[in-house]
């Protein structure tokens, strides 16, 4: 059973032209754990793992597998599986040639491509052309490229987009029993709701910034904190808070303010002489996706 | 295995997993395969009637001993864009359809991946050149002798032709791969290798015969340093004694300089840049 080892980023930083697509990202991934690498579209996730597999120089900092840069390990396959967005396939060729390829390129034992067709459910298809894939094939024909070397590490991109539902309910638990075994998981989503019920740890990136790291319970407890308030003398409330700098949005049950713990928002209303009616922290009902949303910004909404 | 044989199989099978190598392998056999026939047949022809008007020894111009060379070199001259394409197309078709990723990935080592597809495509050109070869030669010699001409397949000036065209078409392989990734584009590569081979080359050739300097250049071109290294060729025939050529050795070292130098410059910019 090949055991994983973790993933090191450091300072990996990328410029393209004048794009910062990622900025000073440091950040440990350890084996045994299904960690989410999360973030809008065009956050930085695939520009990360591409720098990680060393498809795209960084700029600065480096990416380590293990302590090895990846074009420092001698069978890269046999360390690192990667699946990686849209992946690309030379249509004339069929999955199992694919397959072959990779394996006669990378020094896996050839008979090991039935051994990964059958895993991800393609057997059926494998001598058909990649041309005529659907995108859940493709996605699923990415996967079985990663497992050739039965690796200790797999680096997913995106792996669920295109699936179907019982192919996302398949790949989670396929997700959940390879870090069950010890490998290492790292899996990107642009979004949480898709891999919420598989990680247990989640990396979140927005703008190229590593903006959260930690399990997926650290991540309700940063969910803003939000309170409804209310006052006799409304207008006089919302100046308060408008010179708070607070967002306050007014609805039929009073003013939802967000970002402020309920002992601030009553201090400024005393030091303005504004009395209060209604002063009451509230319970999210969706704390994950929230803290989510708030920590990448209103881009996330995408 | 070490990483470079283990990558040289991978881009074997590569090739040999698509359609495109067996489309121009038999575009190329049937093409210089007709026209040898066609232009044996027709000298055949020519120096059997009487409508010969040569000098004595000649046909159309053409020394006899020179006729049965032109013909068989046919499959480099007429042929040499062949394993040109599939070189480039060994290269730019990783770009077209983002297998850089997947190729790079199991070989990290980008050098040791270019080096391969030299390897494995001097191989192959050297077996289109055969194939191009046995076309040339056996429906050559078969028209040649229909008329009584010597193909002069007894000599061995007419083996050494032979191998030195097989030579020929496995540096036009490496000269291929090198213009692919000196240009990763598959239609400007592809556009590149035809309007040079077809016309800029054959132009130049031809003003190389009436002007000075130009004859001092061109017979540097590719096409050119080629059939040197031949040492026979249609053009060559048709332009007698008016252009200077190099040395048989000459032109080989020229047209692996040509392959070298695309490698080195595309190997130092475009398949160095990041695949995203
Ligand atoms: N080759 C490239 N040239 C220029 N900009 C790029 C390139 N690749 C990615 N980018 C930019 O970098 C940013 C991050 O992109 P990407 O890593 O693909 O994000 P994600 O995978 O999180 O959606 C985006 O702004 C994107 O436009
Ligand atoms: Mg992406």
């Amino acid at each position: 059973m090949p055991t994983g080892v973790p993933i090191e980023f450091e300072g990996v930083t990328k410029r393209f032209g004048t794009v910062d697509a990622v900025s000073d990202l440091t950040a440990t991934v350890l084996p045994g754990r299904v960690t989410g690498f999360l973030g809008p579209n065009g956050a930085g996730k695939t520009t990360t793992l591409r720098m990680l597999l060393g498809l795209v120089t960084p700029t600065r900092g480096r990416a380590t597998i293990g302590g090895s840069v990846y074009r420092d390990l001698d069978r890269p396959f046999a360390t690192v599986g990667a699946a990686l967005e849209a992946a690309s396939f030379h249509p004339g060729r069929s999955a199992r040639e694919h397959l072959r390829v990779l394996a006669l390129g990378s020094r896996i034992d050839p008979a090991r491509v039935d051994v990964v067709l059958e895993a991800v459910g393609l057997t059926q298809y494998s001598r058909r052309r990649v041309a005529g894939y659907s995108l859940g094939m493709r996605q699923r024909l990415g996967l079985a490229a990663a497992l050739l070397g039965d690796p200790g590490v797999l680096v997913l991109d995106e792996p669920i987009n295109g699936l179907d539902p019982e192919g996302i309910k398949w790949i989670r638990s396929f997700l959940r029993s390879l870090a069950d075994e010890g490998r290492t998981v790292l899996v990107s989503s642009h979004l949480l709701t898709e891999v919420e019920q598989t990680v247990d740890e989640v990396l979140i990136v927005a703008k190229g910034r590593l903006v959260h790291s930690g399990s997926l319970a650290s991540l309700e407890a940063t969910a803003a904190p939000r309170v409804l308030t209310d006052a006799p003398n409304r207008p006089a409330l919302l100046g308060v808070l408008r010179a708070e700098g607070l967002p306050a949005e007014e609805g039929p049950d009073g003013i939802l303010v967000s970002g402020a713990e309920p002992g601030r928002i009553g201090h400024a209303a005393f030091a303005a002489g504004v009395e209060l009616s209604l002063l009451a922290p509230q319970r999210q009902v969706s704390g994950l996706e929230d803290a989510f949303l708030t920590l990448v910004g209103e881009e996330g909404a995408l | 295995m070490t990483a470079f044989a283990a990558a040289t199989r991978a881009e074997l099978a590569k090739i040999l997993s698509t359609r495109m190598w067996w489309v121009l392998l038999i575009v190329l056999v049937a093409y210089v395969g007709l026209l040898a026939a066609g232009i044996a047949f027709g000298l055949g022809a020519l120096g059997t009637s009487g409508g010969n008007e040569g000098p004595p020894g000649t046909v159309a111009g053409l020394p006899l001993a020179l006729v049965a060379p032109v013909v068989f070199a046919l499959a480099t001259s007429v042929g040499y864009p062949l394993p040109a394409l599939l070189g480039s197309l060994s290269v730019t078709s990783e770009f077209r359809h983002k297998t850089l990723t997947p190729t790079f990935l199991a070989t990290p080592r980008r050098g040791g991946v270019l080096a391969a597809k030299w390897l494995v495509l001097l191989v192959l050109g050297a077996l289109f050149g055969a194939a191009a070869l046995v076309a040339t030669v056996g429906l050559g010699a078969a028209g040649l002798s229909a008329f009584g001409l010597d193909p002069q397949l007894g000599e061995s000036d007419t083996w050494a032709l032979i191998g030195r065209a097989v030579l020929a078409m496995a540096l036009w392989g490496v000269v291929g791969v090198g213009l692919g990734v000196l240009v990763p584009s598959q239609v400007g590569s592809i556009v590149i290798i035809l309007a040079f081979t077809q016309f800029v080359e054959p132009i130049l050739r031809t003003a190389a015969g009436f002007v000075d300097w130009a004859g001092e250049v061109g017979r540097f071109l590719p096409g050119a340093a080629s059939d040197a290294l031949v040492g026979a060729s249609i053009y060559t025939a048709i332009s007698a004694g008016t252009a200077s050529q190099l040395e048989w050795w000459q032109g080989g070292i020229v047209l692996l300089g040509y392959a070298v130098l695309f490698t080195v410059i595309g190997a130092l910019t475009t398949w160095r840049s990041d695949v995203t």
